[in-house]
C-alpha cells in the first residue's frame, strides 16, 4: 500500500494509507478484487499527478461537459425566503447532473489501465446515463445495473442509456433499488475484474473510490468558491448545502469550501438518512453508517428520489459529521415536492428530486429562523428535474 | 464485554500470533489428521435457517461423509454469492432466521465433525468481535469464513477469534499475487480456502482452469489443508480438483437441491456422491 502524507482531518486531503477517513472507509472486498483496488489506487495517483491526464480531463470537462457551470443568484427565491440564495448549476452540465465530472475521469482512467469495459450501478439513472455517455465518447463497452423498481420509475433514463449504446441489466434481488444494483455491479466485477473497470458513481465503496470520486467532483466546489468570491466581493458564503445519497455532489462541493468559514450542510432523504438513523457497519467495501437492524441486516431505504434511496453514506461524510465539520439533516417527501414546485415557479429551474432535498432544507431553515435573515447560502443544484417530471406529475396528480 | 469475560479455551488457543509455534485449532487438527490418512476432504455448505429441517440436513451430510460442515449465516447483501445462495439467504431471512439464532441452534447439532460458519463481515461487526467470537466458541463452532474481510482488514476480528479459539479461514483468489498469498496463508487458520474462479458462488458446467492453478499455488505456499470452493459443482469436478487440492467446499449444488425440496435425504445423497467421487480418485 502506498504511503500517503498525513493530512489534517478537516482538509479533505488524502485518506490515511489504509483508505480511512478517521474510523471510516477502508477496503472490505472479496479477495478477488483487492489487487484491482490496489491497481486502481496506484493508477489514480499516477494519473492525478500527471499533467497530461489532467489536461485531457480538463479539456473534456470544458469542451464536452460544458464546464465551468455557472453560479446563479436566485433573486425571487431570496426575497421569498429572506436569505441570499446562490445555486451552483450542475444541472446545466452535459447529461444533466454533476455525475459527468466523475465518469469522464474514471473512463479516462479505465482507458489508461487498458480496460475497455465499464460496469456501473445507477439509482435515478443519472450516473448510468453519464457512464453510458462517457463510454460512448471513448468507445468503451458499458453495462449498467439498475434495480427493477428504479427501471420502472425512471423508464426514460433506461431508454436514454440504451440509445447511448449501453446495456441495462435489471436487478431483481433484495429491495430492487440502488443498494441491490451496487451488489450486482460488484458481483459482475468479481467475475470480470481483469478486463473491466467498475465505474462507481458516488463517494462510496472500497478505497480508493470515496477519495477518487471526491477528487473528480471537487471541481464543483472549487469553481463555486471562486465564483462566489466574485459575486460576494471576495467573501465566502455563510452556508454551503448539498443533497446526500452516497454523497458525491456534496463531497465535491464541500471540498471547495472545507477550508473556508462556510458552514457545511448535507441533506438526506428522511427514508434513507444513514447519518441521521444509521449505525456503523461494513457494506459495499466500506466502513460507514448504514440503516440496519440489530443483527446487521441492511434495511431498505425509502425515498421518492431514486438517487437518494440508499441505506448508507460515503465514509468521508461519516467522518465530517463525526468531527463536526459538516452537519446533516433529513427532509421528507412532501417537503421535497413543495420545494420542487417552489424552485420551478420562482426561478424557472426544475430541480432533480435529489437536489430538491437541499432546497427543502433551505426553505425549512429559512422559515424556522435557523438561518438568520441575510445569510448567504450556496446550494449545489446537482441535477435537473426533467427525468422526474413524469413521476412528480403522477404524485401531484 | 471485557477480555476477562471470555471463557478460556484450551484446545485451540493460538492466542499470540507472535509465538512461533502455534497449536492447531480443532478444525485444522481434524482436517490434517484425515488428510494424513490419505483422505480427500469434503466440506458441504448449508444455509442456516433454510427450511425447518436445516439441522437435519447438517446431520445428514455428516452421516454421508462430510469432513466438516460450513453453515451460512444469511446476510441481506451477499456480494460473493450467486443467485442460488442469494435466494437461499433471502428465504431463510424471510422465514425469520437470524445469525444469533442459527449459531445458538448449532449447539444442538450433535455432529462429530467441526463446524465453520460463513457469513459477511457486517454481521460480525454489528455483533462485536469479542461477543461474536465467544458466542461461536460457546456454541461449538470451530471456525469462521468471512469472504468480504480481506487479510489487510482482518486483524481486529482475527485476533479476537484467535483469543476465543475460533479459527479464521482466509480466502485466496486467482488474482492474488504471490507475496500476498504468503500473507494470506500465514494468517489463515483451519484451512486455506482457494477460490476456484473469478466470480461469485454458483454451479459451473466445467471446472475452471484457474481452480487447478490457485490450488497448486496454495499448496506450494502452505502446509495447511487447501480446499477449493466456488465453482465446484459435482463429483467429477471434485475428483478432478482433488488431484491437486486437499479437498473441496461445495455450496450452490447442494443448496439448489435444498431449494428444490430435496431435504436431508437429497442433501445426504449429493454428499455421498461427492465422497465416492473423491475417494475413487
Amino acid at each position: 500500500m502506498s504511503v500517503h502524507d498525513e493530512v489534517p482531518a478537516t482538509s479533505m486531503g488524502r485518506p490515511g494509507g489504509d483508505g480511512r477517513f478517521g474510523e471510516y472507509g477502508g477496503r472490505f472486498v472479496p479477495e478477488s478484487l483487492v489487487p484491482a483496488c490496489v491497481e486502481l489506487a496506484d493508477a489514480f495517483e499516477s494519473a492525478w499527478s500527471d499533467p497530461a491526464f489532467r489536461a485531457r480531463l480538463d479539456g473534456l470537462l470544458g469542451s464536452y461537459a460544458g464546464r465551468p457551470t455557472p453560479v446563479t443568484e436566485c433573486l425571487r427565491l431570496s426575497r421569498r425566503l429572506g436569505v441570499r440564495v446562490l445555486l451552483k448549476r450542475e444541472d446545466l452540465a452535459h447529461t444533466g447532473s454533476h455525475k459527468i465530472n466523475n465518469v469522464l475521469g474514471q473512463a479516462l482512467l479505465a482507458e489508461r489501465m487498458g480496460k475497455r469495459r465499464l460496469v456501473a450501478e445507477t439509482g435515478a439513472g443519472q450516473h448510468g446515463v453519464a457512464s453510458a455517455t462517457a463510454a460512448a465518447l471513448l468507445g468503451l463497452e458499458c453495462v449498467v445495473y439498475m434495480g427493477a423498481v428504479d427501471v420502472q420509475r425512471q423508464a426514460l433514463n433506461v431508454f436514454r442509456m440504451e440509445l447511448l449504446g449501453a446495456e441495462v441489466r435489471t436487478v431483481r434481488s433484495g429491495s430492487r433499488t440502488l443498494k441491490d444494483a451496487v451488489n450486482d455491479a460488484l458481483r459482475d466485477w468479481v467475475a470480470s475484474v481483469e478486463t473491466t473497470h467498475y465505474c462507481l458513481g458516488s463517494v462510496m465503496g472500497p478505497h480508493p473510490y470515496p477519495y477518487m470520486v471526491r477528487q473528480f467532483q471537487r471541481v464543483v466546489g472549487e469553481e463555486a468558491r471562486e465564483q462566489c468570491r466574485v459575486l460576494l466581493g471576495g467573501d465566502d458564503p455563510d452556508v454551503v448545502v448539498a443533497c446526500v445519497g452516497g454523497g458525491s455532489n456534496a463531497a465535491g462541493t464541500f471540498a471547495g469550501f472545507v477550508d473556508t468559514r462556510a458552514e457545511l450542510v448535507g441533506v438526506e432523504a428522511a427514508g434513507g438518512a444513514a447519518l441521521g438513523n444509521g449505525l456503523p457497519g461494513v457494506v459495499h467495501g466500506m466502513r460507514s453508517l448504514f440503516l440496519q437492524d440489530e443483527a446487521g441486516q441492511i434495511l431498505e431505504a425509502h425515498s421518492i428520489s431514486a438517487g437518494l434511496d440508499y441505506p448508507g453514506i460515503g465514509p468521508e461524510h461519516a467522518h465530517l459529521a463525526a468531527i463536526g465539520r459538516a452537519r446533516y439533516h433529513a427532509v421528507g417527501d412532501s417537503e421535497v415536492l413543495d420545494a420542487f414546485r417552489l424552485l420551478a415557479e420562482t426561478e424557472g429551474i426544475i430541480p432533480a428530486l435529489e437536489a430538491a432535498h437541499a432546497v427543502a432544507w433551505l426553505v425549512r431553515a429559512a422559515g424556522s429562523g435557523e438561518l438568520t435573515p441575510g445569510t448567504t447560502v450556496l446550494l449545489t443544484m446537482s441535477g435537473r428535474g426533467d427525468k422526474d417530471v413524469q413521476q412528480v406529475k403522477e404524485m401531484l396528480g | 464485554m471485557s477480555a476477562s469475560a471470555i471463557p478460556p479455551l484450551d484446545r485451540s488457543a493460538r492466542g499470540n500470533t507472535d509465538a512461533g509455534e502455534t497449536v492447531p485449532g480443532k478444525l485444522e487438527a481434524h482436517l490434517r489428521s484425515r488428510r494424513a490418512q490419505g483422505r480427500k476432504l469434503v466440506v458441504p455448505y448449508v444455509t442456516g435457517g433454510l427450511g425447518e429441517d436445516w439441522l437435519d440436513v447438517v446431520r445428514a451430510v455428516v452421516a454421508a461423509g462430510a469432513d466438516a460442515v460450513e453453515i451460512g449465516l444469511p446476510f441481506s447483501d451477499p456480494v460473493m454469492d450467486g443467485p442460488t445462495i442469494q435466494e437461499a439467504s433471502q428465504r431463510a431471512l424471510e422465514a425469520g432466521a437470524t445469525p444469533q439464532g442459527i449459531v445458538a441452534a448449532l449447539r444442538s447439532a450433535d455432529v462429530d465433525v467441526p463446524i465453520a460458519v460463513m457469513t459477511y463481515y457486517n454481521i460480525v461487526a454489528r455483533t462485536g468481535h469479542r461477543r461474536m467470537a465467544s458466542e461461536l466458541a460457546r456454541c461449538g463452532v470451530s471456525a469462521a469464513i468471512l469472504p468480504d474481510l480481506p487479510v489487510d482488514e482482518a486483524g481486529p476480528w482475527a485476533e479476537a477469534a484467535d483469543e476465543a479459539g475460533v479459527e479464521t479461514v482466509m480466502l485466496a483468489a486467482p488474482t492474488t499475487p504471490d507475496d500476498r498469498l504468503e500473507v494470506i496463508c500465514r494468517r489463515s487458520r483451519g484451512f486455506v480456502y482457494a477460490v476456484g474462479l473469478l466470480g461469485v458462488t454458483g454451479e459451473r458446467r466445467e471446472l475452471a482452469a484457474s481452480a487447478v492453478a490457485i490450488a497448486a499455488r496454495c499448496k506450494r505456499a502452505t502446509d495447511l489443508p487447501v480446499l477449493v470452493g466456488v465453482g465446484v459443482s459435482n463429483a467429477v469436478q471434485a475428483r478432478e480438483i482433488c488431484a491437486v487440492a486437499d479437498g473441496v467446499v461445495v455450496g450452490s449444488a447442494l443448496v439448489r437441491r435444498l431449494l428444490e425440496g430435496a431435504g436431508p435425504d437429497g442433501a445426504g445423497e449429493l454428499v455421498a456422491e461427492l465422497r465416492a467421487g473423491v475417494d475413487e480418485g
